[in-house]
């Protein structure tokens, strides 16, 4: 405890550079910490990019095929259900509330998403977040539509703003339902999901403006207008897929097997979250990456450390053999120079989580609203405290080579005074 | 080296001699740094020579007293916390110490005050701002701190204008007399001889070594 009370004066007298090799410390912790931390959040909130929905319904194909395009609105559906399954499996006894999804077209490279007003009231992300409106409301009318985040803001939309569906998913599409515009009503608060880059609209209003089209064109000669499509039947004849929401956890299994082996159709069933793992871990490969990084930074702090305590030892020769003359042996020098080894590396641990929660408590909000991502200001978690006693171990293993430099100048040295 | 060397319980040492005489090897050999190759060396009734290095730290530690020629204080702890420093590596020295006063601060402010440096402004300066024989001083009352048997000076004069010189070693002289200590003060200036019990001229034992075999 003495020699740990020396090596804090010691490192006092020495302040500036103590305080670099500190601040090279604290710098790299804080970017360990600050990575773990997004690492954590963003397998966190991309696992649960859904929640709350127990099952994904779609036609037969992969599991990650569908969780891609019913989710993420990444490619497209090889098949549809049709609407007489889909209210079949909806009316399951089982099933508490069915969303349906309908893809396929597009709003200037943004996926238009046909669905029923169940969305807006089951649709559940992150730790059980439900949708919010940061202006307007839920679709109405047969050509009202609702906006994510992201495209309001990218496209510079408000409320009352009338868009044009085009045809299909390319960015650029020649075939437009021109005749038949939208008007913006309702725009979501951001999620951090896909939902902030969908546009919403009614699944009734994706067969209106498909009714006198076939074939992925217009039907020549038999354009009916927005107001004559509104007289027609707009029962959808097919969805894309579906999400469903049990009435108890303990009946996905069969709920899943009876869509699995629904007879008048192959369709698929899932459960997302382990869908959404399976998926992480095809593309949370640079998450590992990342980590080892900003590893490698902290060792560059700690060789800033190391060049700083050797360079030291030779200007503190006289130093360590007053300490020996007033009966500190050569152990007593080498804990000194391991305790100064263990004090810097504290101190840089200590500042740099300062540093995260500084840097936490400015970003969190921004986060937030940008890009919907929640960091929450907690105190550290197991692998948090795991790396910074990772961090305090390596500070020491570093400190064990100045430490064993000065013990042997000091054996050699004696109470002679070198400079 | 030395043929036969003893000293006396209280006695006050001058030892003289040119560089190269052996003077650092004595002091070494004294304060148990240093091993003989050959022969015995025996401070305050302890065999240093048949002590481990580890051994020898701890008899430094408890029984001597060191002074430097100059640059004798840690930078980074002041006056008081540089006196402290042998009690920090010896539970002798701070049960000695606690004898003579009631706590170790008060015992370094006693030492302080008697070497002229109770002034409570000097006290909290950075001790490198101090003079040299201010510094010195300090020393000498740390090398006191905790009664020690011997006390080493090696040139602790030399870095003082001569006529600090005398009153310095006036002090010296009364602490170890008060506390009981051995004095072995080492100096090539040969003026200073007259004021000790004994003076020691390495230069000729080294002589009289080298004419006679070595009989230790």
């Amino acid at each position: 405890m003495a020699i740990l009370a020396l090596a804090w004066k010691s490192l006092r007298n020495r302040g500036f550079t103590a305080a670099l090799t500190v601040a090279s410390i604290a710098l790299s912790v804080a970017l360990l910490l600050g990575v773990e931390r997004i690492r954590h959040e963003a397998k966190a909130s991309f696992t649960s990019t859904v929640s709350g929905t127990d099952l994904i319904v779609g036609a037969r194909s992969g599991p990650v095929q569908l969780l891609l395009y019913a989710v993420f609105r990444i490619g497209n559906a090889t098949n549809n259900i049709s609407w007489a399954s889909w209210e079949e499996i909806s009316a399951h006894p089982r099933v508490a509330w069915a969303i349906p999804l309908s893809l396929g077209d597009s709003h200037r490279g943004f996926r238009v998403l046909g669905t029923s007003r169940a969305y807006f009231e089951h649709y559940r992300f992150a730790r059980d977040r439900g949708l919010g409106f940061e202006q307007g409301g839920a679709f109405d009318d047969l050509y009202d539509a609702v906006l994510g985040a992201e495209v309001a803001r990218k496209l510079g939309y408000g409320l009352g703003q009338s868009i044009v569906i085009a045809h299909g998913t390319g960015d650029v599409s020649f075939a437009r339902h021109e005749d038949k515009p939208f008007r913006v009503v309702g725009i979501l608060a951001p999620t951090g999901t896909p939902v902030d880059r969908t546009v919403h609209v009614s699944l009734e209003a994706i067969e209106a403006i498909h009714i006198d089209w076939q074939g992925g064109a217009p039907l020549p000669g038999q354009r009916l207008s927005a107001e004559q499509a509104r007289a027609m039947d707009l029962t959808p004849r097919a969805i894309t897929a579906g999400l469903l929401g049990l009435k108890s956890r303990v009946a996905t299994f069969q709920v899943q097997r009876f869509v699995n082996d629904y007879p008048k159709e192959p369709l698929l069933a899932i459960l997302p979250a382990v869908a959404l793992t399976e998926l992480w871990g095809l593309i949370g490969v640079a998450e590992g990456a990342l980590l080892v990084v900003s590893a490698c930074v902290v060792v560059v702090g700690l060789f800033g450390m190391l060049t700083a305590l050797l360079t030291s030892l030779n200007e503190r020769r006289r130093e360590m053999a007053i300490l020996r003359s007033v009966g500190a042996r050569p152990a007593h020098v080498f804990g000194l120079i391991l305790g100064e080894s263990l004090v810097l590396t504290l101190v840089g641990v200590l500042a740099g989580l300062a540093l995260l929660y500084g840097l936490l408590a400015v970003a969190q909000p921004l986060l937030g609203a940008r890009f919907g991502l929640y960091l929450p200001i907690g105190f550290p978690g197991t692998t948090e405290l795991v790396l910074l006693g990772a961090v305090i171990l390596a500070g020491l293993a570093v400190g064990l080579l100045p430490a064993y430099r000065a013990y042997r100048l000091s054996l050699s040295d004696g109470l002679s005074i070198r400079v | 080296m030395l043929d036969a060397l003893s000293i006396a319980r209280g006695e006050r040492i001058f030892v003289e001699g040119p560089s190269g005489s052996g003077k650092s090897t004595l002091l070494a050999l004294l304060a148990g740094v240093a091993v003989p190759e050959a022969g015995e060396v025996e401070v305050l009734g302890e065999r240093l020579d048949r002590l481990s290095s580890a051994g020898r730290d701890h008899f430094r530690a408890h029984h001597i007293g060191y002074v430097f020629q100059q640059f004798n204080l840690i930078p980074y702890l002041s006056m008081v916390e540089n006196v402290l420093l042998p009690c920090r590596f010896s539970t002798a020295r701070r049960a000695a110490a606690r004898r003579r006063s009631a706590t170790l601060e008060e015992e370094a402010l006693r030492l302080l005050g008697h070497l002229d440096l109770g002034d409570q402004a000097l006290r909290s300066r950075p001790v490198t701002t101090l003079s040299v024989g201010q510094q010195q001083r300090v020393a000498v009352a740390r090398a006191l701190m905790g009664s020690p048997g011997l006390v080493i000076a090696d040139e602790p004069t030399s870095a003082l204008d001569a006529d600090r010189r005398e009153s310095f070693l006036r002090l010296l002289f009364a602490e170890c007399a008060e506390s009981g200590a051995t004095l072995v003060f080492v100096s090539h200036d040969a003026a200073l001889e007259g004021l000790f019990d004994r003076t020691l001229r390495l230069a000729e034992l080294n002589r009289a070594l080298a004419s006679s075999p070595l009989a230790a």
